[in-house]
């Protein structure tokens, strides 16, 4: 009964699919002799194709009705089993430290430069996951604080000779300012009204940056930004971006540290109350107002500093690089890899950057193929490629083991 | 007895329609006392203008709780919360993310105080703390008998449970009164005698006055000390569940008024 309910779906689905590709599958003009080449064969392929795709795709979706949810008591996944056990988690940390301290000279200064990218993108991920994540407020204009932190040390330098080290605390601390006065004005707003307010927001930013010649040069935009020094060390080009890459990583490591802590405090529990409920977050006295700012200013201050860096990397900003679709790729990041969740945030961002730099030989089948993989994932894994997993406590009382 | 909140003439307009007229209700510390009346009478109103969601448009609410008596209309309800009224709600709103053990644990908000520094350096003052939360959160859990569920999502729990686990919740803000919205609603016999029992232990042991709004007559007879009906906003009886019982009013409410024919 089933199945032949599924098979006659799935040929009706065939069906559309050959009438959907009929004017370009089977009609072909050639515009020079002026015939109609109708290509009937082609009609059968599309057919065929999209029935068995029709009969996977209910297969794969039925599975998943089948796994249902969460019941009391389920094991968590491999990826958390591995994260939580000590026995496995210290060898594949020591194997990940030695694979990243080696990564430079392993491989080709292009690969230590994508990584770079990569890392960079790891790190908004990671902040704005506080944001969206962990306090969810959906924040399209992330990209603004990135734009903040790169112009900020691209302007102290030109104007002030301000240098690498003293740039990324002070990028750091506009982006956050820059967070709170954004976040100041859409206290009151939440999901798609704030979505919206912060993608407005994120535009202002890049258009005054456009515009505002006398300030920021325009989209020209400002050259010869110094790379990150070593106590006054002369660096050659490569020294440089694998010095910059150890510094990225060392950064990434002190925004997981950071990260880790806050999301099992006061305050991190706090932002979660206030995603999952606000009337009922209110109620058990938390300011709203406070932990929204905190939330928007610590995401903010993240990007600031990612900014301050990839000025640093690139040596040149302009406008042309904090466009909506960096916003877009970035909470691609965190809701692809998983909200809240550290570990998937990290692979998430990396999957999503480093994917289109190796699918450069696919050329345009580059983005279908990026498009297809964030289709299939929000389909199958909802919840990211590693679902976030709230701490466990235990206590010596009789606290009974499951 | 002391009185440890007081409500008069209390007045909240939506546009024209006038859902809690002039109510006067007092309750006093160390009682349960019940609030019922027919659907759409304005209690759950009367609940959201005590605890700040809604800014009443008329009125004084005074809590005293201890000794000093102070305003509190108009105050938001985090603050609301902060100085000493918790509640429930009636559709419950559990944090469907969080584990049980967390979900009390974000309860202790108010009674505690470590920011975002004190997060990241976590110092011995935020582990202290942090210990406090959880050992304070798990003793209420043992209370309300779901410890051996605490890392369980809340969500996961059943009905009756997650009714008992936002009053564990309030409970944790460290209130002197309690205010509980429905708390046997959609509630098995079993699981509303478990409920009885656990309500007059929060009075008992924890001094914590209770008010709650309830359809389940049977409870609300057998729990309260004092009874307060409202009908259209208006209060329309006071007294006893036996004075109560008697009210021509109240029966009129309830079951209308015969029409001769």
């Amino acid at each position: 009964m089933r199945a032949g309910n599924e098979i006659k779906r799935s040929a009706a689905a065939s069906i559309w699919f050959m009438f959907l590709t009929f004017p370009i599958m089977v009609i072909k003009v050639n515009t020079v002799t002026q015939t109609v080449e109708w290509r009937w064969a082609n009609m059968l392929w599309v057919g065929i194709g999209a029935f068995f795709l029709s009969m996977l795709w209910r297969y794969l979706l039925m599975q998943r009705e089948m796994g249902g949810k969460r019941e009391i008591g389920d094991k968590p996944g491999i990826i958390q089993t591995i994260a939580a056990n000590r026995r496995f988690s210290i060898p594949v940390l020591t194997g990940l430290g030695v694979f990243i301290l080696v990564f430079p000279h392993l491989f080709s200064m292009y690969q230590t430069s994508i990584m770079i990218s990569a890392l960079i993108y790891v790190m908004l991920g990671l902040g704005l996951n506080i944001v969206v994540g962990l306090a969810g407020l959906l924040d399209l204009g992330y990209v603004a604080f990135f734009a903040v932190g790169a112009y900020s040390f691209a302007l102290l330098n030109l104007n002030f000779g301000v240098t690498f080290w003293v740039a990324l605390p002070l990028g750091g601390l506009l982006g956050g300012v820059s967070g709170i006065i954004l976040g100041y004005p859409v206290l009151r707003l939440r999901g798609d009204y704030l979505a919206i307010v912060t993608l407005g927001f994120g535009e202002i930013i890049r258009l005054v940056l456009e515009n505002w010649s006398e300030f920021s040069h325009g989209p020209s935009g400002i050259a010869n930004i110094p790379k990150p020094t070593l106590f006054g060390i002369e660096l050659s080009l490569d020294q440089e971006t694998v010095y910059l890459f150890y510094i990225l990583v060392l950064l990434v490591i002190f925004t997981i540290f950071v990260i880790n802590r806050l999301q099992d405090s006061r305050i991190g529990r706090a932002w979660i109350a206030l995603k999952d409920d606000e009337i009922a977050c209110q109620a058990m006295g938390i300011d709203k107002a406070k932990t929204k700012l905190r939330a928007f200013a610590l995401g903010a201050t993240w990007a600031g500093m990612g900014g301050v860096i990839f000025a640093a990397k690139t040596t040149f900003v302009n406008p042309a690089s904090f466009t909506i679709w960096e916003s877009i790729i970035i909470l691609c990041t965190v809701v692809l890899g998983g909200m809240g969740s550290i570990l998937g945030v990290i692979s998430g961002s990396l999957l999503l950057i480093l994917l289109p730099e190796y699918l450069r030989d696919f050329g345009q089948f580059r983005m279908i193929t990026f498009g297809s993989v964030l289709v299939l994932m929000m389909v199958f894994r909802p919840g990211g490629m590693v679902e976030n997993v709230r701490r466990t406590y235990t206590f010596k009382r009789k606290m009974e083991t499951r | 007895m002391k009185k440890i909140l007081d409500v008069s003439n209390l007045t909240m307009d939506f546009g024209g329609l006038r859902a809690i007229d002039n109510l006067d209700i007092s309750i006093h510390e160390g009682e349960i006392a019940a609030l019922i009346g027919p659907n759409g009478a304005g209690k759950t109103t009367f609940f959201n203008c005590i605890t700040g969601i809604y800014k009443p448009t008329g009125g004084d609410i005074l809590i005293s709780p201890r000794g000093r008596s102070q305003r509190i209309n108009g105050l938001k309800p985090n603050l609301v919360t902060k100085k000493g009224l918790a509640r429930t709600f009636q559709n419950i709103r559990l944090f469907s993310s969080m584990t049980v053990l967390e979900n009390v644990m974000i309860g202790c908000h108010p009674v505690t105080k470590a920011g975002v520094l004190g997060a990241i350096f976590r110092g011995a003052g935020t582990r202290a703390e942090e210990r406090f939360i959880a050992e304070r959160s798990y003793a209420l859990l043992e209370k309300i008998g779901l410890e051996s569920f605490a890392n369980e999502l809340a969500v996961n729990l059943p009905y009756g449970a997650q009714r008992r686990l936002e009053i564990a919740r309030a409970m944790a803000t460290d209130p002197f009164l309690l205010l509980l919205d429905e708390p046997a609603a959609g509630m098995n016999p079993q699981e509303t005698r478990t409920l009885d029992d656990l309500i007059i232990r929060i009075r008992d042991e924890d001094k914590i006055s209770i008010l709650l709004i309830e359809h389940d007559m049977k409870l609300v007879m057998s729990l309260s000390d004092n009874i307060h009906v409202v009908d259209y906003g208006k209060k329309i009886a006071e007294g006893t569940p036996e004075e109560i019982r008697n009210n021509d009013l109240v029966i009129k409410a309830y079951l209308g008024e015969e029409i001769d024919a």
